[in-house]
């Protein structure tokens, strides 16, 4: 799935969209940044409320194209410049993470990826 | 600003961060390593004049009163001046000496004298041992001198890992050679994670395996949040030579009391609000573990801690997978 579609699927806001047609073939879910170090796939959207600039940094270090953050919580502008930097997406909705993982594990079954990782949180 | 102040100002500036190394010199040594041991000393008996002889010949600017190693007093080039202007230069030390010293003890680490330079107009501190007996005494000038010393050794010891002297790689993961070493400041999560990720990008663009690269980068980045965590502040260093990469995470304490109940999954000694953040969730070491091909941690309570990690750079290693976990839960 595009960003595009992941915006669409989760009624959420681009913050940071590098390129909105960036293709998303898994998602992550967790509020642990080690956890997401161990776990997360590369090519990943990362769910999670984890709004800061760390969590831009181990994005950036596992290979995840988008952080879908939830709740609506609002984005620190030092955590948008890095994610800029490292052409990560940063998107935000209102809904939590169990609805924005089941939504975008429906989008990614539909299209045949069938890679969502969740963790309890 | 004089010589102990621009030490102290290496301390204490705030536009910049003070050099690890240096800082790491001046917490290791300490002042028996720094201070003249040769003291020329006076007695309570003799006259303000000897002590001044004692001066001009020595060229230094105060002497120590003291008999058979017990420390009395200091007489100071401010009261021979004062000596000779109220004629009573031939009076005997005892008479006019300071009496209320300040002094350093030789265990004190350097860092210790030089803030006491900063925070007092001496020029010098007599040197006591543990059984308060006179063993030293230590200016400005020995501080330099000594830092000096060991600082060019420093640079000595770094230009020769140093890849620059080094003819450039050939190609091959085992011609490769890089030395980086990354300040990490106490709890500075603006910066946090810089380092793991340019130790990343350096490997990429080494064309090292990015599976192999994510392994480094984890480890990396989880000894580094360790150390902007619970460290006071450290080093973490990354060497890529013979076809392996060792990451070394280094710091002055506080120290780990049970390393063992540290490295198992869940365990964590951070606080309310790191967990806020979403580290401390007691998998960092594990993480650690589970990415490298070998792991070593050293620590003492009070002391420092060492943690090194190596990862083989050209060979997937059994049973530890080159993007942890991921391959195995792509197909749940």
């Amino acid at each position: 799935m595009t960003l595009s579609d992941l915006l669409a699927a989760c009624e959420a806001t681009a913050v940071v969209a590098p390129d909105a047609q960036v293709s998303v073939s898994r998602a992550y879910t967790s509020d642990l940044l080690s956890d997401v170090m161990a776990h997360a796939p590369e090519e990943s959207v990362l769910i999670t409320i984890q709004n800061h600039l760390n969590t831009v940094a181990v994005a950036t270090l596992v290979g995840c194209r988008a952080i879908l953050i939830c709740h609506g919580r609002a984005i620190p502008e030092e955590m948008a410049a890095a994610a800029r930097s490292e052409q990560v997406a940063i998107l935000t909705t209102p809904i939590n993470q169990f609805e924005a993982s089941n939504r975008i594990g429906s989008c990614l079954t539909t299209q045949g990826h069938a890679r969502v990782h969740s963790v309890a949180v | 600003m004089n010589d102990a102040v621009s030490s102290q100002a290496a301390l204490n500036a705030d536009d910049e961060r003070p050099s690890i190394v240096l800082l790491e010199l001046i917490h290791r040594m300490k002042v028996r390593d720094v201070m003249t041991r040769e003291v020329c000393v006076t007695d309570r008996d003799s006259p303000l004049r000897a002590a001044q002889q004692i001066m001009r010949k020595q060229g230094i600017g105060g002497v120590p009163v003291a008999e058979h190693g017990r420390l009395y007093g200091m007489v100071s080039m401010p009261d021979i001046i004062r000596a000779w202007e109220d004629g009573y230069i031939d009076d005997p030390c005892r008479t006019h000496m300071s009496t209320r010293l300040v002094v350093l003890e030789e265990d004190m680490p350097l860092a210790f004298a030089i803030r006491y330079f900063g925070r007092y107009s001496f020029g010098r501190f007599p040197v006591l041992n543990r059984e308060q007996m006179l063993v030293g005494i230590l200016s400005q000038r020995d501080i330099n001198r000594a830092l000096l010393r060991e600082l060019a050794g420093e640079v000595k010891r770094l230009e020769s890992h140093s890849g620059a002297s080094l003819p450039p790689p050939a190609g091959g993961i085992f011609d490769m050679y890089m030395l980086r070493e990354f300040p990490v400041a106490k709890l500075d999560f603006e910066n946090a994670g810089k380092a793991a990720n340019q130790i990343r990008l350096m490997l990429l663009e080494k064309q090292v395996e990015p599976r192999v690269v994510r392994r480094v980068a984890v480890a990396a980045y989880e000894l580094e949040m360790n150390l902007c965590v619970h460290s006071n502040g450290g080093v973490l260093s990354c060497l890529v030579s013979n076809g392996r990469a060792e990451i070394i995470a280094r710091d002055n304490g506080p120290g780990i009391p049970d390393i063992e109940w540290a490295c198992l999954d869940g365990t964590s000694t951070a606080n309310a609000w790191i967990r806020s953040l979403g580290f401390g969730a007691g998998m960092g070491l594990p993480n650690v573990k589970r990415v490298a091909d070998d792991f070593l941690i050293e620590s003492k309570p009070g002391g420092g801690t060492r943690a090194r990690v190596i990862v083989q750079l050209g060979v997937q290693s059994d049973g530890k997978p080159s993007a942890p976990e991921t391959s195995a839960r792509s197909d749940t």
